[in-house]
């Protein structure tokens, strides 16, 4: 692989941009591999690069029904903090976000993590004392957060109007080392580097069965034929039900449509991400200027990638009271992806009832920010065979226990 | 915009004046049963991409609840029926067998 630099742009400049090469290879399935991935969204990915980065496993396929990045990691609002109440979660989205920091330098590919901070607006005594404990909570996990005064708030974002009519700001979390990355990018960067490593990333290709024996998971039936594996890897997000009922199994999640919106660009208005639960909305405003716009989730299953519009109009009324001179923007576009939602707002990074195969989901609405520590700690799963540190606490087991790690507070709103 | 008939006051009613309640027809377990049938009546769910029975609630009508059968991969609705049924009836079993012929059946 060429790597990218400033001097590859120069030498190419020179020749017309004939040396570019493709970021990944498309290569056909071979017979069998030591552990097939399930899944080429940011977390399929993720998984696979640590894989090989830390623990030299490169014979390793990951197949993807349509293309790299077209699930929930290609649609999402792309912000990424770590301000969660309990320590689990604090620790593998912190580790998430440190690894953010440094990911366009580890994968020579530029993923835009923009570390502009993120504002979580407490609008109630009650959410004024949650987040006031989520602050001190994050104080002992070593996260950088603060609780921060309606003054500070307007300061940081002019934009907002503190006084409603409804909902006055009482305060913020602030996370100044939150923010948002560019999303198609850290899928690109992984599988690039995946490729690089001589993993086999195989897309348009649906795993349509699951074949076992004894316990043991042997292989997959693919749309383009059976293939064998070692480990077999689940990563699939909305379609994680399906997945497991192929393979046996029921999890504890239910599918549901989120949707976000981006307005037409305007010049550039707030430096931070929002996030309003009270109210239900969050925005930014991505590089190119659009506001970047995103609210709940439907409250049905569904698989539709399309979502309610009524939830449209109650997460744009929602901003409107917010940011009041938003109120005559044009919206340009809208979409929905199908988000794997447990009853605790924790995702699952688990082994399932077959012994060779490793399922890793209900990340929810929340599971971008969570990319690269959660690659890192699946790999560490499937390489081993037991989860790690950072993996443990998000065992299947925990519904059995009622270990629940509870963060329906710090996800209010879908995010 | 997905619309259900409420056959508790025969209105139609769409989503914003229903609330979702999840799967329906789940078997109970309480007191004395074994930690997998409580694990698996608390949160185990089919989560089925297709046809899917559930309850809502009509709760900015009537308020009641009753049981819906509905495809999760087209928002077609099959057919509503009172929330006191224990299992889906026959004829909507039929109706739908009729439309989707792939399909398994209905599975608790
Ligand atoms: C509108 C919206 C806004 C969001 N905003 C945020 C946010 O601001 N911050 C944040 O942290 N998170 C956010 N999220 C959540 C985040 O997008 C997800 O948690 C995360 O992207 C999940 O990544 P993934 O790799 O697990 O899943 P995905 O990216 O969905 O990848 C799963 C892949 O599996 C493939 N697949 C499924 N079934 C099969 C099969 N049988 N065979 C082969 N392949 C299969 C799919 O095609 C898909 O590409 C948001 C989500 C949505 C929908
Ligand atoms: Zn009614």
């Amino acid at each position: 692989m060429k790597r990218y630099s400033a001097f590859a742009i120069a030498r190419e400049a020179v020749r017309y941009h004939q040396g570019w090469e493709r970021a990944w290879a498309s290569p056909v399935p071979k017979k069998e591999y030591d552990v097939i991935i399930v899944g080429a969204g940011g977390h399929g990915l993720a998984t696979a690069f640590y894989l090989g980065k830390n623990f030299g496993i490169t014979n390793v396929a990951i197949i993807e029904k349509g293309w790299l990045g077209g699930g929930n990691t290609g649609r999402n609002t792309t912000i990424i903090r770590s301000n969660y109440l309990q320590d689990p979660s604090a620790a593998i989205y912190e580790k998430a976000r440190s690894l953010y920091e440094t990911m366009s330098q580890d994968l020579n590919y530029n993923v835009m993590f923009s570390p502009r901070g993120v504002m979580m607006l407490a609008q109630t005594e009650h959410e004024v004392r949650g987040y006031k404990r989520t602050a001190h909570a994050n104080a002992l996990q070593g996260v950088k957060t603060e609780f921060i005064t309606p003054g500070k708030v307007k300061y940081l974002c002019p934009i907002i109007e503190v006084n409603g009519p409804r909902f006055p700001v009482l305060g913020a979390l602030w996370q100044a080392r939150g923010g948002t990355a560019r999303h198609d990018a850290v899928a690109w960067g992984y599988a690039r580097a995946c490729s690089d490593m001589g993993m086999d990333i195989i897309q348009q290709c649906e795993v349509t069965g699951i074949t076992q024996a004894k316990g043991q998971v042997t292989g997959v039936e693919t749309s383009k034929g059976a293939i064998k594996c070692k480990k077999l890897a689940m990563v699939v997000a909305g379609h994680c039900g399906v997945l497991a009922e192929k393979a046996g199994f029921r999890l504890p999640v239910e599918s549901v449509a989120l949707q976000a919106l981006v307005s037409e660009p305007i010049k550039p208005c707030m430096d931070v991400v929002v996030m309003a639960n009270t109210v239900h909305g969050y925005m930014s405003q991505s590089d190119k200027g659009e506001m970047v716009i995103g609210g709940g989730t439907d409250g049905f299953n569904n698989y539709t990638q399309r979502g309610s519009f009524h939830h449209i109009e109650e997460t744009v009324r929602a901003l409107v009271e917010t940011f009041p001179m938003i109120s005559r923007l044009k919206m340009l576009r809208q979409w929905g992806g199908i988000v794997d939602v447990t009853g605790d707002r924790s995702p699952i990074l688990s082994k399932t009832p077959l012994g060779n195969c490793f399922i890793n989901c209900g990340w929810g609405t929340g599971g971008f920010k969570a990319i690269p520590g959660s690659g890192w700690a699946m790999a560490e799963t499937i390489a081993k065979g037991e989860p790690g540190a950072l993996a443990a606490p998000f065992g299947l087991d925990r519904f059995k226990e009622g270990r629940f790690i509870d963060e329906s507070v710090a996800a209010g709103v879908a995010h | 915009m997905l619309l259900l008939t409420c056959p508790n006051c025969g209105v139609e009613a769409d989503e914003t004046e229903l609330s979702a309640g999840g799967q329906a027809h789940l078997k109970r377990f309480a007191a004395g049963s074994s930690d997998d049938e409580f694990e698996s009546y608390l949160f185990h769910r089919s989560n089925a991409k297709g046809v899917h029975f559930e309850r809502w609630r009509h709760s900015y009508g009537c308020g009641k609840w009753f049981l819906a059968a509905r495809d999760t991969n087209t928002l077609e609705v099959f057919g509503t029926y009172p929330a006191q049924t224990p299992e889906p009836p026959k004829d909507l079993i039929a109706a739908i067998k009729k439309k989707r012929p792939d399909w398994k059946g209905f599975a608790k």
